[in-house]
């Protein structure tokens, strides 16, 4: 059964990140450069999408709370995220994009997940050295959500009611979806490029 | 070509919300580790071995949290492996109903072209480099673009802000610098 989900959403996720330019480089450059922050847009609302379904569903009943899956907050987080955003920007790729992309056709997708699988190795070796430095420590409470989510084994960094702020949260992402430019540098965003 | 961002972020949420719904947020990077100790346990099949209470690795990184990920290469018909390589399927339909990429495409994006020229091995060794640092960088931090802001920041999580921030504190400069002609 796990594994027949893991195909139908897995197939789904993949099919929706191609439908909405996610696969493709020329998109995340854009967005990342500013000129054309369509793809951001639709990052920004589908959080808020999420968000709202997933804690709407919990203050139904709807949605098992023990579904989340929460992950520790560490200083590593930020150094981490520094070092993938560069590598995102350079190549056009993120793990999930850069997969999708190379099964779209892309050969330097191929050469994306090339490099990936030798960066996680090179992780696997250093991990000990980062381990030891305290930098994987987890920092305010570790896996905390902003506020206390109700039934979750994740604590909350405030007392406030962690569903009523996912909601509010995830309506903020759709506003701001809605009012973002659709460019930042002035220009209107030039056509689709030729795929 | 692509979705409008108003019904394509619904569905990319909805896509979102369903896998939390059934079974657990998506998460992609994890794999990338598991793969790695796939073709290391065939090379070397003392990496990953069972034990009493499960699994585990003479890697650290494999061993540890009870050797859950040491468990993973053991299995890899598990839920997020096949999951990772669902994706794939689907992302290939996609493209083929669509008629497929053109030739130019697949060598290397417009984008890249414009600024860079037609080089295949400039583009190929960037994105090799780049799929290093982006993995040793999803690694280090724990996840990447699906797990961590996607997954976290729409379940509040603190850690999904954090990497949200250093992720486009770093990747907004560059591409700056790097894509400076459109396509």
């Amino acid at each position: 059964m796990s594994i027949l989900l893991a195909i139908v959403i897995g197939a789904a996720f993949g099919f929706t990140l191609d439908r909405i330019g996610a696969t493709n480089p020329n998109y995340i450059g854009k967005m990342l450069n500013l000129t054309n922050l369509h793809l951001m847009k639709t990052i920004l609302l589908a959080i808020g999408t999420g968000s709202i379904l997933m804690f709407g569903g919990q203050m139904m009943g709807l949605v098992e709370v023990g579904h989340m899956s929460v992950k520790a907050a560490y200083i590593g987080v930020f150094i981490g995220g520094l070092l993938l955003g560069a590598g995102w920007a350079a190549s056009g790729f993120c793990p999930g994009t850069g997969v999708c992309a190379a099964a779209s056709g892309r050969k330097d997708g191929l050469a994306f997940i090339a490099g990936g699988l030798l960066g996680a190795a090179t992780y696997m070796v250093t991990y000990p050295a980062w381990k030891s430095s305290g930098l994987l420590d987890s920092i305010a409470g570790g896996k905390v959500t902003i506020g206390a989510v109700p039934g979750s084994k994740f604590e909350g960094m405030t007392a406030l009611p962690g569903d009523v702020v996912g909601i509010v949260l995830g309506l903020v992402f759709v506003v701001v979806a809605f009012v973002l430019p659709s460019s930042l540098n002035g220009s209107t965003p030039e056509a689709v490029p030729a795929e | 070509m692509v979705l409008n961002w108003k019904s394509g972020g619904l569905l990319l949420g909805f896509v979102f919300f369903l896998a939390v719904l059934l079974v657990k947020p998506i998460g992609v990077s994890t794999q990338f580790v598991i793969l790695d100790g796939i073709i290391g346990d065939a090379v070397n099949s003392e990496l990953v071995t069972k034990t009493d209470e499960g699994y585990t690795s003479t890697n650290a990184y494999l061993a540890k949290s009870k050797g859950k990920y040491a468990k993973s290469v053991s299995n890899p018909l598990n839920y997020s492996f096949i999951f990772v390589l669902a994706m794939m399927g689907g992302a290939f339909l996609s493209t083929m109903l669509k008629g497929g990429l053109s030739r130019e495409e697949r060598t290397m994006p417009a984008l890249w072209r414009a600024n860079f020229g037609n080089s295949a091995m400039k583009r190929y060794a960037v994105a090799f480099v780049g799929g290093f640092v982006v993995l040793y960088g999803a690694r280090l931090a724990g996840g990447c673009t699906s797990g961590h802001m996607m997954s976290g920041m729409m379940q509040t999580a603190l850690s999904g802000y954090i990497f949200a921030a250093g992720a486009f504190a770093a990747a907004i400069p560059v591409a700056i610098l790097m894509f400076k002609k459109g396509a």
